[in-house]
């Protein structure tokens, strides 16, 4: 019997127990992850892995308990993924399962990116990235399009030295704050091949996919019913429509494009309101948007979109 | 009364020569709803036997402003219905047969600019002493911001106090030098530097230490600054003393004022007895000499004690913290003196918010807003320990001085020592209470294990640990919470 | 001679531990955290070196505990103290301050006496 599974013998020689599904549930986990499932739209495999990463943390908090285990582990993570599939949204959610575990003490999440942390003068990078990491101790640091720290073209640039002060933390200060960098996954790996350091200190990658015309149509559906808006039947078949076009063209940031458009849609719908109605509204119009508040998007009339016709012939 | 007694008589009715009933003059107007800029006030009146509520409210309204016994003609050669203060709602005290609450509303015109006095002569000037009433007691009064800005207010306030002394962070301590009467300027001297070494921030002159012929005035003022200043020395920090400058003239008490200025003490005192134009006086002094204002409330207890006659300390504390003071005894409520819990509680709230909201268990009947007028440090002396210092810290909080006359200078081991046991229990206390501890019941706990490194808090502990003061207080708010019935 | 300025100078120095605790108490009621320090522990001496600026926003005390870990390091024989800022309306003020860091060997205050007139004396310290 090794040392440490002798320690986990209690006085009376019977082997101390845990009760995972007991702390588990005590911890409030599986509320969080509940709420994942029910309010992020798709996004399966990353909710695989979430519950994977909570799976063994939980399991690593009792053999802790059980003093199988004295060291923290590392916890730092990579979210690889376009724009918009929810890289943000999941680390907060991350930041508040660590907290209920009891690996970061305070769960608030600090989301940077290279300009919060590099400076523009000699001298200024040292004081910028500290500052950031000393608000984000206790919580998680979120480090969007990390990439750009790291200019391999420029030999002077100060990103260097915020790699290094965040490497340096990242090893030290693994019990008091947890890093996750994010962007898109092919600039991610060639970052990490530069920079082993990085590579060798993240203990997760978790690839973020793009959503299915299917999910972004649910999740237009849901920003709306948020903001007490809704579509009507054309509308709806529309910017279905709206989605499959706007795939295919440049910039498309997953759901960051739909909240766009459906800003603009908002937008359109005001005017409409303004310019056609005579008389008293009621709330059922002051909150549909219609065929014709999407149909002018210009994603409709884009060169190389030959299928623009459907919105104008709605009208 | 009949109803028609109750209603205002108008037009040429109300100026036959004679005699109206107060209701019938104007004085009383249940529709009446008080503008923002009224003066309010709540007393507790006790009717003589026979004497309707409504007709003695209104009678307070009208001796506390334009009324006379009988209806004068002259009246009519001013805007006399606006002059007229308005009783406007009267309810019975909850449990205390014969006694109501009347509230009375004074129109902003009354009242000089800037002036307590006039503010007195006008609220009770005359009403206390007026026949038709057993008794009469000023609750609480609501000043309009219109009315607060007229005042300067504390000439240093709480905030500014704290960054001259540099003490940030917990109560500051203090203790009365005693005896109080009979030690020399040298032996005198000798107590303010021993309380200020072993580790007190303030010491104090007792209200009736003046300058009698066994210490005249300017002995004590310079044996005590030389302790002050040795004690500075020894410590790095910044020491005090209540200087009282308390004198039969206003020109002698300026005299002595000038006199703790140029020996570079940082505070001076005076009793309320002085008066409310001498405190006015003296505050404005302050102000123009960088100088710390304490009051000792000496001889409140006279008006103050008796729930149904007097004018309640919540009203006096408001009056002084327009006049403009820095520090205010306002109880201990485990002390030897007088003071519910809750009531002292209202006092302190008075000295130290921003505005004060509704709060009927501590007695405090209005909103109040202060408009950014300084704060005034509340002052706990009376019979307080070392060992009641968790009590203390629970209820006060951080800004207050915490007096400790008899606690320090009674110490067996000697002033010094009974020094060191309050401030080591004062900190032990402020580090457990930031680091989430429940000082409320393991208080006791924490200052015996400070007790066991630090041989002064034993003593004192052993000394005075069992000393309690239970006893009812007259003072109480006749407000208790309601409990909510289960459905 | 030990100068007892600020909240808990006549409790044994407090460790790393005990410090943390203050400064999570500040952190939770929203106050900044400055760290400050001197060799001249003067009375009026208001005034101490500031080690950066106040440290606004910060949610955990550890932020704090490594700025002060860097100030002793290059200050360990000064007086360090750390100052909580509340900037609530009508406080606006240092509302904690307490010393973290002490030199070795403490400098005495010498007190000088000036004859004014009289025996009006004028007082002044000095740091030895």
């Amino acid at each position: 019997m090794s040392a440490e599974t002798q320690a986990a013998i209690d006085n009376d020689g019977s082997p101390k127990v845990v009760d995972l599904k007991a702390e588990y549930e005590k911890s409030g986990v599986a509320e969080v992850l509940d709420e994942l499932d029910r309010e992020l739209i798709g996004l399966k495999p990353v909710k695989q892995r979430i519950r994977e990463i909570a799976a063994m943390l939980v399991v690593e908090r009792a053999r802790k308990s059980l003093g199988l285990t004295h060291d923290t582990p590392t916890l730092h993570m990579n979210f690889a993924g376009n724009p918009g599939t929810g890289k943000t949204t999941v680390a907060m959610r991350m930041a508040n399962i660590l907290h209920r575990l009891g690996y970061v003490r305070k769960g608030h999440l600090v989301s940077v990116t290279r300009d919060d942390l590099v400076g523009q003068y000699i001298g200024h990078t040292a004081p910028k990235t500290k500052e950031v990491l000393k608000r984000a101790m206790g919580g998680v640091l979120f480090i969007d399009e990390a990439y750009y720290l790291y200019r391999p073209d420029n030999e002077r640039d100060y990103g260097q030295e915020a790699i290094e002060i965040l490497l340096q933390v990242m090893e030290n200060n693994r019990e008091d704050l947890v890093v996750i960098m994010a962007g898109y996954a092919d600039r991610m790996d060639k970052f990490f091949e530069s920079n082993p350091g990085f590579r060798s200190r993240i203990a997760h990658h978790i690839d973020f996919p793009d959503y299915s015309d299917d999910e972004l149509l649910e999740i237009a559906d849901g920003m709306l019913a948020q903001q007490n808006y809704r579509f009507d039947e054309k509308a709806h078949e529309l910017m279905a429509r709206y989605i499959e076009l706007r795939r295919q063209q440049p910039h498309f940031a997953n759901a960051r494009s739909i909240r766009n458009a459906l800003d603009r849609a908002r937008l359109r719908q005001a005017n409409r309101l303004f310019e056609t109605s005579t008389g008293p509204l009621d709330a059922v119009a002051l909150s549909t948007i219609s065929a014709e508040d999407i149909s002018v998007s210009r994603v409709f009339t884009m060169p190389g979109n030959k299928a623009a016709s459907p919105g104008r012939a709605d009208k | 009364m009949t109803s028609d007694a109750k209603t205002e008589i108008k037009g040429k009715e109300r100026y036959k020569a004679g005699v109206l009933k107060y209701a019938q003059m104007g004085y009383w107007n249940g529709d009446y709803v008080p503008k923002d800029t009224d003066l309010l006030a709540l007393f507790r009146i006790t009717p003589q036997d026979g004497v309707d509520e409504i007709e003695a409210a209104a009678a307070v309204a009208g001796e506390s402003s334009t009324a006379t016994w009988t209806v004068v003609w002259t009246d009519r050669l001013t805007a006399s219905d606006q002059y007229r203060a308005k009783a406007y709602r009267v309810e019975p005290v909850p449990g205390q047969p014969g006694q109501f609450f009347c509230w009375v509303a004074y129109d902003l015109i009354l009242f000089e600019p800037g002036s307590i006095a006039n503010l007195t002569a006008s609220i009770i000037g005359n009403v206390f002493s007026f026949k038709p009433l057993k008794a009469a007691r000023l609750e609480d009064m609501r000043l309009p911001t219109a009315y607060v800005t007229t005042y300067k207010g504390p000439p240093t306030g709480i905030v500014v106090e704290r960054e001259r002394l540099d003490k940030f962070g917990k109560p500051l301590l203090g203790a009365t030098t005693k005896p109080k009467l009979g030690l020399s300027g040298k032996n005198y001297g000798r107590v303010v530097y021993e309380g200020l070494k072993g580790g007190l921030d303030f010491m104090k002159d007792d209200e009736n230490i003046n300058s009698q012929l066994f210490m005249h005035w300017r002995d004590r003022f310079l044996y005590c600054m030389e302790a002050v200043n040795k004690a500075t020395a020894e410590t790095g920090e910044v020491k005090g003393h209540y200087l009282n400058i308390t004198a039969g003239t206003m020109e002698e008490m300026y005299r002595r004022a000038e006199f703790a200025h140029e020996l570079g003490s940082v505070i001076v005192m005076v009793d309320l007895i002085v008066g409310w134009t001498a405190i006015q006086s003296i505050s404005e002094w302050c102000r123009q000499h960088d100088m710390i204002l304490h009051m000792h409330r000496a001889g409140h207890g006279t008006y103050t004690r008796q729930k149904n006659h007097g004018i309640s300390f919540r009203v006096i504390s408001k009056w002084l913290r327009l006049a403009g003071v820095d520090h205010l005894h306002t109880g201990t409520s485990v002390g030897k003196l007088e003071g519910d819990p809750m009531t002292v509680q209202g006092f302190y709230n008075i000295c130290r918010e921003g505005k004060n909201e509704v709060d009927l268990q501590r007695g405090l009947f209005f909103e109040q807003p202060w408009a950014d007028l300084a704060k005034v440090m509340p002052v706990a002396s009376g019979g307080i320990h070392a060992g009641q210092m968790h009590q203390l810290l629970d209820m006060f909080g951080d800004d207050v001085v915490l007096q400790f006359g008899g606690g320090t200078i009674g110490h067996p081991m000697g002033i010094q020592a009974g020094a060191q046991a309050n401030r080591v229990a004062l900190e032990a206390m402020v580090l457990a209470r930031n680091e989430g501890r429940d000082i409320k019941n393991e208080g006791p706990e924490i200052l015996r294990k400070a007790a066991k490194w630090c041989k002064p808090l034993e003593s004192a502990l052993d000394t005075w640990g069992n000393i309690t003061f239970n006893y009812a207080s007259t003072d109480t708010s006749d407000f208790v919470p309601t409990p909510s019935v289960a459905m | 001679m030990r100068i007892t300025q600020g909240c808990f100078s006549f409790l044994p120095d407090l460790t790393d531990e005990q410090v943390t605790a203050q400064v999570e108490y500040c952190l939770g009621r929203n106050w900044a955290i400055g760290i400050e320090y001197t060799d001249s522990p003067h009375p009026r001496n208001t005034y101490w070196e500031m080690w950066g600026h106040p440290m606004f926003d910060l949610k955990d005390a550890k932020g704090v505990m490594m700025e002060l870990a860097e100030a002793r390091k290059a200050h360990g024989d000064s007086y360090i103290r750390l100052n909580a800022f509340d900037s609530t309306r009508g406080f606006e003020t240092v509302t904690m301050s307490f010393i973290v860091n002490r030199p070795k060997v403490e400098p005495k205050i010498e007190l000088t006496r000036t004859d004014i007139r009289g025996r009006s004396q004028r007082y002044s310290w000095k740091v030895a």
